[in-house]
């Protein structure tokens, strides 16, 4: 269902990603994991259509959709989700009141019933319980004030709503104690579905113990280098990225 | 596309309330001089005090220099061009209850979403809306006045309660004390008088819908609020104009008295024609709005402002009595060429004096966006406080907001904060909307009322979503 072909990009007409490949069928956990720097977050930030991240070359495609003709809030209501690794701030805007617009859009262009407020009220409390968010958060304003564990949580809250076809997760481990990482994982797991595809960035191999991914790839200045099963994340969480890129691992 | 490019095509809304009625009018010809004050004050048939006062006005304000401080750039206005009178043919004889209205003008306010027949009314809500220079109609009358509060237009309170008007009318705002107050004090044409006797908590919210229609007239209404000890009013006020090329005058003049223990809340949701994308056109709003709050009396003003090509405006609080109460809350929002120079003054003269001001201002386009408050804590003022908070958000990158805090204090014990901030509607919270489904324009109003939710919540229930609605129609545009 992603189909990602020989995929050039530039930030600000910087080069970054140079010639990706990526497939992954429904039903399919993928890991990307790969050295700092190296376009892990250029990669979802790419496929959902962030301002200033140029397709120069290449091919990605959702369902059939060539992503680089849909505005960034289509390639949303064609069901792709990115779960941010640094969610912003939208002070005095409810989480209800966001949940509320997003999910009104994204059905309704997916041709879904449209929840009353009843219903969403109740799917919103049941999906903060799945990830451990007292349903309080449901009223304060957009991350505004959450500390990072919760506003990773809350990006798989709304993750959980969103039922998505394809979803991204740029890090959501990190910054996470040892309890929020297994609750995200599980959430992320219920979501697991022969339906679905869910792409993982992750530098720890800790979040691969609860997650189990089907395919493991390596991204390296701009490109895939590496991919393997689930093992190669405990190979490299032992070795390092150097023995694959042919540098001294620095760390 | 790049946020700028979307930005700009949120911002290039039409305006709503652009619209001409089409009624026979009565207008004076352009030009100011005493003769035409006198026959202002004839066809309204006012006592003589009341010529005099005018009169006096109109000689004081001819010496007067007009004012150039503020952060404002325009054309200088040639008050000799202004027509300073009209009125809808059909009010000469006036009407004894809106049924005798004209068709015409009910249907106005009703395209405006102001229907004033009392059947379709919000519930709850009187209104006196007022056309060009005259008051068309009240709504809910007898209901009120069983609880003894008077709401009428002013002329009719000058007919009706001449004693009161006496007392009160000049008394916050003096006729000389500024040269719109001035031009207004010698010229005014029409406005609201409420009185609510003491003790009486008004049964209602009570509220006067402006309306400029005629081209090249000038509003000049005037507003008296008196609230008797112990009693409580909420009033607001809403405006609209239609879109011409031509800069019309609006300088009106809104008084408050709160007597001891009283509390007025008064709100705006301000809306005239901004004029268009290069700045052709819109309504010059110069406003003096000042309240009186005895010992333990309390006044809030409440604005929301999106429209006006020039908006020149500080509602202020002067608070005399001890442990008494001033407020500001606003949100003024500028697009196209809109400048927009508001704040608020709180003069603290009783002890134990308390005011509070939260301002949030938002540009777009090429407007620019100032705040302008003074806070002056007086000799007397023993362990008055003041709080400030001034955001500014600015969309786009061609817009300048600025913030002009001025503070005085005279008393060792008083204590003034002031915070400040300037934010853009960041690239990242658009991304996060758009991520989620939602389109930048929706994102946009979203992110924008989100950043007014401090202010929205003072509005009177029904009022507060009529602001967001209205913010939203002001930033909204195609998006294809
Ligand atoms: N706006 C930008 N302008 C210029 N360079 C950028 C911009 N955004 C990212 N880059 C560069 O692109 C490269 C890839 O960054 P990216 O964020 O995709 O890395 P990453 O693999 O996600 O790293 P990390 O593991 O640290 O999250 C980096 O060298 C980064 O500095
Ligand atoms: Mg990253």
């Amino acid at each position: 269902m992603l189909e990602i072909r020989d995929l050039h990009a530039a930030v600000n007409g910087k080069a970054i990603l140079k010639g990706l490949d990526l497939t992954v069928n429904p039903g399919e956990v993928h890991a990307i994991m790969g050295p700092n720097g190296s376009g892990k977050s250029t990669l979802a930030n790419v496929l959902a259509g962030r301002d200033n991240y140029e397709i120069t070359g290449g091919q990605a495609i959702l369902d059939g959709h060539d992503l680089a003709e849909l505005e960034p809030e289509e390639r949303a209501q064609a069901g792709l989700f990115l779960a941010f690794q640094y969610p912003v701030e939208i002070p005095g805007v409810s989480n209800m009141e966001f949940l509320k617009a997003a999910l009104e859009a994204v059905r309704k262009a997916q041709g879904k019933e449209e929840w009353d407020s009843v219903t969403l009220l109740r799917k919103a409390r049941e999906a903060c319980k799945q990830v451990n968010l007292d349903a309080q958060f449901l009223k304060r304003g957009v991350n505004e004030g959450f500390s990072g564990g919760e506003k990773k949580r809350n990006e798989i809250m709304q993750m959980l709503l969103m039922e998505p076809r394809l979803a991204l997760l740029d890090e959501t481990d990190s910054g996470l104690d040892i309890d929020a990482l297994q609750t995200v994982a599980r959430g992320v797991n219920s979501l697991r579905s022969p339906e679905r595809g869910i792409v993982l960035v992750t530098h720890y191999q800790r979040l691969l113990d609860y997650i189990v991914p089907d395919h493991v790839h390596v991204l390296s200045d701009g490109r895939i280098i590496k991919s393997g099963g689930k093992e190669l994340a405990l190979e490299l969480e032992q070795k390092g990225y150097g023995w694959l890129t042919g540098e001294e691992e620095s760390a | 596309m790049s946020s700028q490019a979307e930005l700009d095509k949120v911002i290039r809304s039409e305006y709503e309330a652009g619209f001409t009625t089409l009624v026979e009018s009565d207008t004076l010809p352009p030009g100011l001089s005493e003769d035409v004050i006198r026959f202002i004050s004839a066809k309204k048939g006012e006592p003589e005090w009341l010529l005099e006062w005018r009169l006096e006005a109109y000689r004081k304000w001819r010496e007067m220099p007009e004012p150039e401080w503020a952060h404002l750039h325009y054309p200088k206005v040639d008050y000799d061009a202004i027509s300073y009178y009209s009125a809808p043919k059909s009010m000469e004889d006036r009407p004894k209850s809106l049924d005798e209205v004209d068709p015409e003008l009910l249907d106005t306010y009703k395209k405006l979403g102001i229907p004033l027949h009392e059947q379709e009314m919000l519930a709850g809500v009187a209104v006196d809306a007022v056309f060009d220079s005259v008051s068309i109609g009240t709504t809910f009358k007898e209901k009120l006045a069983e609880a003894g509060v008077i709401f009428c237009s002013i002329s009719e309170a000058v007919q009706e309660h001449p004693e009161l008007v006496r007392q009160y009318l000049g008394s916050v705002v003096p006729k000389s004390d500024n040269f719109f107050a001035g031009l207004n004090s010698a010229v005014f044409t029409d406005g609201s008088f409420v009185y609510i006797p003491k003790g009486v908590r008004c049964p209602m919210e009570l509220s006067t819908y402006f309306r400029i229609n005629e081209a090249n007239t000038g509003q000049f209404e005037r507003t008296l609020i008196v609230a008797d000890e112990g009693s409580y009013v909420s009033y607001l006020e809403g405006c609209t104009a239609p879109q011409r090329d031509e800069n019309q005058l609006h300088a009106a003049v809104v008084e408050l008295v709160a007597l001891p223990g009283a509390e007025i809340k008064y709100s705006t949701v301000q809306n005239w024609y901004p004029g268009d994308e290069d700045g052709k056109g819109g309504i010059y709003n110069f406003v003096t709005k000042r309240g009186v709050a005895h010992d333990h009396a309390k006044i809030s003003w409440t604005q929301v402002e999106t429209g006006s090509a020039i908006t020149w405006k500080y509602p202020s609080v002067v608070l005399r009595g001890d442990h008494s109460v001033g407020e500001f809350y606003s949100v003024a929002l500028t697009r196209h060429a809109q400048q927009a120079d508001t704040g608020t003054k709180m003069i603290h003269l009783g002890k134990n004096t308390k005011s509070t001001i939260v301002s949030k201002g938002i540009s777009a386009g090429k407007s620019s966006n100032a705040y302008r408050g003074l806070v002056r804590m007086g000799p007397r003022a023993e362990n008055a406080r003041n709080f400030t908070q001034c955001d500014s958000l600015l969309l786009g990158d061609r817009c300048g907001a600025h913030t002009f805090p001025y503070i005085e204090s005279k008393h060792p014990s008083a204590t003034v904060e002031h915070e400040a901030t300037t934010s853009k509607v960041s690239d990242d919270q658009l991304f996060l909307c758009r991520q989620r489904g939602i389109d930048p324009e929706k994102a946009i109003s979203m992110i924008v009322n989100g950043f007014c939710k401090e202010v929205f919540k003072e509005l009177p229930m029904e009022f507060a979503v009529e602001a967001g609605k209205l913010l939203e129609v002001s930033l909204e545009g195609a998006v294809g």
